[in-house]
């Protein structure tokens, strides 16, 4: 059993993982809008480039019947850049498309969001309303589709 | 042998001005944007991508207006493109149960947990000309209920799959990482990897004929659509720098599981068998031609008689490459010249040979004019 | 190939400093480095590497090497090998035979050039390429002879093995298989593809 004051490794990862993610996901216009709240704050990481934008490729995976042997579907166009701040700290964005800006704000987020006395407000005030605006657009799509669900019914035949 | 040839410089640069003033076409009408393009034109976009085997909704619309609309020259433009681009890897494969369903039938069962959810589909409509198009209109919403889908449904083929009715689809021993044909050059035999990587990057209208053909009795493998399912999946990636998976971004896909005639041997009791088809976006005639593909060439595997076109693997994937074959059959554009006049040579050597010898008698003997020409 | 253990980021150096167009500007400058053998070249706005990295060294590294491409590093740091997995996602092997590309920074202790992949007859560019960090480089030297060079072309590699010139001539003799070397040193690069010749006389007079 792992003490519990000691953070656990894998909890990190999953709140990191879960940021990285909604940001990537979140629709440029409304991480602009964010960005912009936050540098008018003056809060936001003053950081360096280790790695400019660069756009490339993943090969997109998948499986035979959807459980079986991996198979290369075709690529993805992937755009990704890293900063660093004056404390070593590294802020990774990548994101799927071209779009070099949105892989710039992911990577400042990033950054910013391993900042112990930023963390938790950023969570709260960029990252928990992205994930709901996404899964808002979702049910939205979902709830459209739901509206072409064939409702079964049967015809008793008349008696002769 | 090509002998080199100037004096075309002029003609083609011009060439490329007119082509670019044809595109245009008439200045007074407004000029497509690559939004109204991706927007308004996504199932062209769809292909383009899957064909051009890279998911980039931006470039496809930009090949597609670039091409003015032409679908084998847009998916060539991408693919070129791609090979200017760094591979920085591969996803972790993706789970096409976790898809944000916006569509999903079933052909097998009709009550099938999640139900059948028709989505945006063309099969329906009466296919009569809608001519309200041709005027600009307020954009439609579409109607909607208060419920979403459940956010996740099984596939078709898992039910099948837990009462042993249809073969198991696992990974191979060590799960390995697929062969990949955009690095080593295709080679026979090839293995399912291989051969699905080379159908989804496939022509659509190859694929289609060539299911089509199995269903007209080139080759039996009686196929039913045991579930067609298209939305959105996550797109997982492990950077090197983090170790661990994040989601960047989503991705449309069509997925088709086509469940097939029944095998059986003496290990196995007979079963269902499988056809699968993937393709990028909204692309359904894709991926169910794929799926027919996929089955009718697992012939050899599954202990069938190999008969008919379909089933022929190194026939049937040497050629599915529309960038390949458009590029080989153009290529008689180009110049021939000295190759024909020697065959022209040779034509009126035999046609005077053959008046002096005598009606009736036209070939010399020990010759035969080349079949072969220049290659490009 | 994927190193399950996460990347230490705190120490990073930044790589190229415009990825796309820097690597095909220090391609174009190695391409020409193989292509006139036995000639100096020198590449310019170069990152820096952790040690023992020399900057032409990092640059063609950051250039050439990827997920795809294993490389070996005769001395191995954490920094060096973070900075490759971090800029280019390249896989280290400990193994040199397993290398495509394999940088070497003690030459007078190096493995011999037969420990590298040779290719195979039916692929013979499945070799590796090394990457030899040179003292310098200086006009007497060896004289070299074959594609790429009109006539002979001398110059000096300075801090090599002794027998270095017959171990070159070995795997000249196996062509079109065996190894490939960048020397670098600094900023500088001289390539020196398989297929040409070494006469390591001294320099005479009137030559």
């Amino acid at each position: 059993m792992k003490p519990n004051d000691l953070p656990d490794p894998a909890a990190e990862h999953g709140v990191r993982q879960h940021w990285l993610s909604e940001l990537a996901m979140a629709p440029l216009e409304l991480l602009e809008l964010f960005f912009e709240k936050m540098e008018a704050s003056g809060r936001l990481p003053v950081a360096t480039w280790l790695r400019k934008p660069q756009s490339g490729l993943t090969m997109v995976r998948a499986r035979a019947g959807g459980t079986g042997m991996q198979f290369n579907l075709g690529e993805a166009s992937v755009t990704r850049c890293a900063m660093q701040d004056g404390m070593g700290r590294v802020g990774i964005g990548y994101v799927r498309g071209g779009n070099s800006r949105h892989a710039e704000l992911v990577a400042l987020f990033d950054l910013a969001l391993q900042d112990a006395a930023l963390q938790s407000e950023i969570l709260d005030s960029v990252v928990s309303p992205l994930a709901a605006a996404r899964v808002a657009a979702r049910e939205k799509s979902s709830c459209e589709a739901a509206a072409t669900r064939v409702a079964f019914y049967a015809m008793a035949r008349e008696q002769q | 042998m090509y002998v080199a040839v100037k004096g075309g410089e002029s003609a083609i640069l011009n060439s490329y001005e007119l082509l670019a003033a044809e595109r245009r076409g008439d200045p007074d009408v407004p000029e497509l944007t690559l939004a109204q393009i991706r927007q308004q034109m996504r199932l062209a976009v769809d292909r383009v991508m899957g064909e051009g085997s890279l998911y980039d909704e931006d470039l496809a619309a930009l090949a597609l207006k670039q091409a003015a609309g032409d679908q084998v020259e847009a998916i060539f433009l991408l693919r070129a493109y791609r090979t200017t681009l760094p591979r920085f890897g591969y996803s972790v494969p993706i789970d096409t149960a976790r898809m944000a369903l916006r569509r999903r039938i079933s052909a097998t069962f009709k009550d099938l947990p999640g139900g059948q959810v028709l989505g945006p589909t063309y099969d329906y409509t009466q296919r009569l000309l809608d001519f309200s198009l041709a005027d600009t209109a307020d954009a439609p919403t579409p109607p909607r209920v208060d419920e979403p889908l459940p956010a996740t449904s099984p596939r078709v083929t898992d039910l099948l799959g837990e009462e042993g009715m249809i073969e198991a689809e696992r990974p191979a021993a060590g799960d390995p990482a697929p062969t990949d044909l955009s690095r080593e050059p295709l080679r026979f035999p090839a293995n399912r990897a291989t051969r699905l990587q080379n159908l989804a990057r496939g022509d659509e209208g190859y694929l289609l004929a060539l299911g089509y053909s199995t269903q007209r009795g080139y080759a039996n493998s009686h196929p039913f659509a045991g579930e067609i399912r298209m939305g959105e999946v996550p797109l997982e990636i492990i950077p090197e720098e983090l170790g661990f998976a994040i989601t960047i971004g989503q991705i449309t896909l069509t997925e088709c599981q086509m469940i097939n005639q029944f095998a059986g041997s003496s290990d196995v009791p007979p079963q269902f068998t499988r056809g699968y088809g993937l393709a990028f976006g909204e692309s359904e005639r894709k991926s169910m031609g794929m799926a027919l593909v996929d089955r009718a060439l697992r012939a050899q595997e599954l202990g069938e008689e190999i008969t008919s076109p379909a089933q022929q693997a190194e026939f049937v994937l040497s050629h599915t490459d529309n960038v390949e074959a458009s590029g080989f059959v153009q290529h008689l554009k180009l110049p021939h010249y000295v190759d024909f006049q020697s065959e022209l040579e040779l034509l009126r050597k035999m046609r005077a040979s053959s008046a002096k010898v005598g009606a009736g008698d036209t070939a010399i003997p020990g010759v035969q004019p080349s079949a072969e020409r220049e290659e490009a | 190939m994927n190193d399950p253990r996460p990347l230490p980021t705190s120490a990073l150096l930044p790589g190229l400093n415009d990825p796309v167009h820097d690597s095909q500007r220090v391609f174009r400058i190695v391409l020409s480095a193989l292509s006139n053998p036995a000639s100096l070249h020198a590449l310019a706005d170069l990152p820096v590497p952790p040690a023992p990295m020399h900057a032409a060294a990092g640059a063609v590294l950051l250039t050439l090497s990827d997920y795809e491409t294993p490389v070996w590093l005769q001395s191995p740091t954490e920094a060096s090998a973070a900075w490759l997995r971090f800029h280019c996602g390249t896989p280290l092997v400990t193994k040199a035979k397993e290398a495509q590309f394999a940088l070497i920074d003690q030459p007078l202790a190096m493995p011999p050039l037969s420990g590298f992949a040779q290719g195979l007859a039916e692929y013979p560019d499945r070799s590796a390429t090394l990457i030899v960090q040179v003292r310098g480089f200086s006009s007497e030297g060896p004289l070299f002879s074959g594609p790429g060079i009109n006539g002979q072309r001398r110059i000096g590699i300075d801090g090599l093995p002794g027998d270095f010139w017959q171990s070159w001539q070995n795997n000249r003799a196996i062509a079109p298989l065996g190894v490939d070397i960048l020397f670098v040193s600094g900023t500088s690069v001289v390539g020196l593809p398989r297929s040409i010749d070494v006469q390591n006389k001294p320099a005479r007079g009137g030559v």
